[in-house]
């Protein structure tokens, strides 16, 4: 099994271990859902160097990602980044990513750990004639801090006079010799660090020293899954589109640009998208699972794709691909989950489960 | 791991406690909660329902899984854990105590055949 360059640390803090794709993780530190309340009410830091980082260099850089996501690189300013798909000839999603404008003919990919080998041969097998290098960066290691009172605690304890101001949403700034970027996977105020291992080490330390949070791939997921944010592999795939996955609002289908998918999309926009993905709540105690069948009315709609127990909300709440045209937004008929065999009513919700408390300053 | 000696325990972690007037308790163990992690959501079985040994008696929902909890011996349900609606984390805070999940009339004695805490013990 793959580690992180952590690895030592997590066993230090006797955090139970998962297997996560190649890769052995912490899933807990003792209580996941202490630690998804810390991410929720202070602060929590996470291990996520499992990531894989694309470094893509020269001059045609910029036209590669425009050819290669489905979202535009061109909206960017250098220190800005933005969220995409990866995605097939048929539209079918490869990978979802967020890419960094870090300088003129440098950015930085940041795509899924699962994907790892299957990315890195998509990379190399489109880059033709583009005069653009990729760089795998094996020597970085990538925190991230989350929380409403993560920029306090950097001032306070001297590491960046950074604030939310000065660093907004999706923008990126130098951070000893790494980068600090305003992203993360929980909707709530926070960061996360590209680091060499001896500064991500030495940065874990302090953090931890400090009485931060440490937070396993347990509470990551159920943070995620508040807000409503799909999980490659689980709630997308090569199988499903970004119109079929609620992410439309990540595709840029702008006439002066053509990109890989470009065409099967707007075949599916124009002959009608066939599933979408969509947020269910539980209206009694009881927790979806991914593949649990969804009824409207009588009829099977759909299944969930990830389903959770909710700790902000202490409800179970789902994503889950349904049939459009069973579907209908107007229907008076009542969504359900079936349950070991049993109906448990929902309420269809558009996601965020949850919204985020702000900063604690 | 704590595993008390006055109990009796199934290859699947379910504790057994023998009461006075002959009925038994049932929860899961301390290494059952400890795997689960969180839990979340107890579904008790329905008063007086007659569950057969080693069926599906009650499912312990964490953050993370579902587990079934199967019925050490055969018999009826006399009474289930009221607080676990409220608090199912007694599951993982108090596993054999507060923690408990069902109460079952046996219709037969067939709890000496379960495991003792030192077979337990050697299976986890």
């Amino acid at each position: 099994m793959l580690h992180t360059p952590l690895y030592p640390q997590h066993l230090a803090l006797k955090c139970r271990l998962i297997p996560f794709g190649e890769w052995e993780m912490p899933l807990h530190y003792g209580s996941q859902l202490e630690e998804h309340h810390a991410v929720r009410t202070q602060a929590g830091l996470f291990d996520v160097s499992h990531m894989m980082i694309t470094d893509l260099f020269g001059k045609d850089s910029e036209a590669f990602l425009r050819h290669l996501l489905a979202n535009d690189v061109a909206k960017l300013k250098p220190g800005q980044a933005l969220y995409t798909c990866l995605l097939n000839d048929k539209a079918g999603i490869l990978d979802d990513a967020i890419v960094y404008f870090l300088d003129d003919n440098n950015y930085r990919l940041i795509s899924n750990a699962g994907t790892r080998n299957k990315i890195q041969a998509w990379l190399q097998s489109q880059q033709h004639t583009y005069a653009v290098s990729l760089q795998t960066r094996h020597d970085l290691a990538i925190l991230a801090l989350q929380g409403p009172a993560s920029f306090s605690l950097l001032q306070s304890m001297g590491l960046s006079s950074l604030t939310p101001e000065t660093l907004p949403s999706f923008h990126v700034a130098p951070f000893q010799s790494g980068l600090m970027a305003r992203t993360g996977y929980t909707g709530e105020l926070g960061v996360e660090f590209m680091l060499p291992f001896a500064q991500a080490h030495a940065l874990w330390e302090q953090f931890i020293q400090r009485g931060i949070q440490p937070c396993g791939l347990g509470a990551r997921d159920t943070l995620r899954l508040e807000m409503g944010y799909s999980l490659y592999g689980q709630d997308m795939d090569e199988t499903t589109t970004p119109f079929e996955s609620n992410l439309t609002w990540t595709v840029s289908l702008t006439p002066d640009r053509s990109f890989i998918g470009k065409e099967a999309l707007e075949k599916q926009r124009q002959a009608g998208v066939p599933r979408k993905l969509i947020g269910l709540i539980l209206q009694e105690q009881g927790i979806p699972r991914a593949h649990y069948p969804v009824f409207l009315g009588e009829e099977k709609v759909g299944e969930v794709t990830s389903g959770t127990f909710s700790p902000s909300l202490n409800k179970g709440i789902a994503l889950a691909r349904v049939d459009t045209a069973l579907t209908p937004d107007n229907t008076s008929l009542p969504y359900a989950i079936k349950i070991r065999e049993q109906a448990f009513p929902a309420t269809r919700f558009r996601p965020p489960f949850y919204r985020s408390t702000g900063v604690i300053k | 791991m704590n595993i008390p000696k006055n109990l009796r325990y199934t290859a699947s972690h379910e504790w057994v406690r023998e009461e006075t007037d002959g009925t038994l308790t049932v929860g899961i163990t301390d290494h059952a909660q400890c795997l689960l992690g969180d839990v979340v959501f107890v579904e008790l079985p329905p008063l007086k329902k007659h569950i057969e040994a080693g069926k599906e008696a009650s499912v312990v929902e964490s953050v993370k899984a579902a587990a079934d909890v199967y019925s050490p011996v055969s018999g009826e349900v006399i009474a289930t854990n009221p607080a676990l609606n409220d608090n199912p984390a007694l599951i993982n805070t108090s596993p054999y105590q507060e923690g408990w999940i069902f109460q079952i009339r046996p219709e037969n004695n067939t709890v000496n055949a379960l495991m003792d805490a030192d077979a337990y013990a050697a299976t986890t």
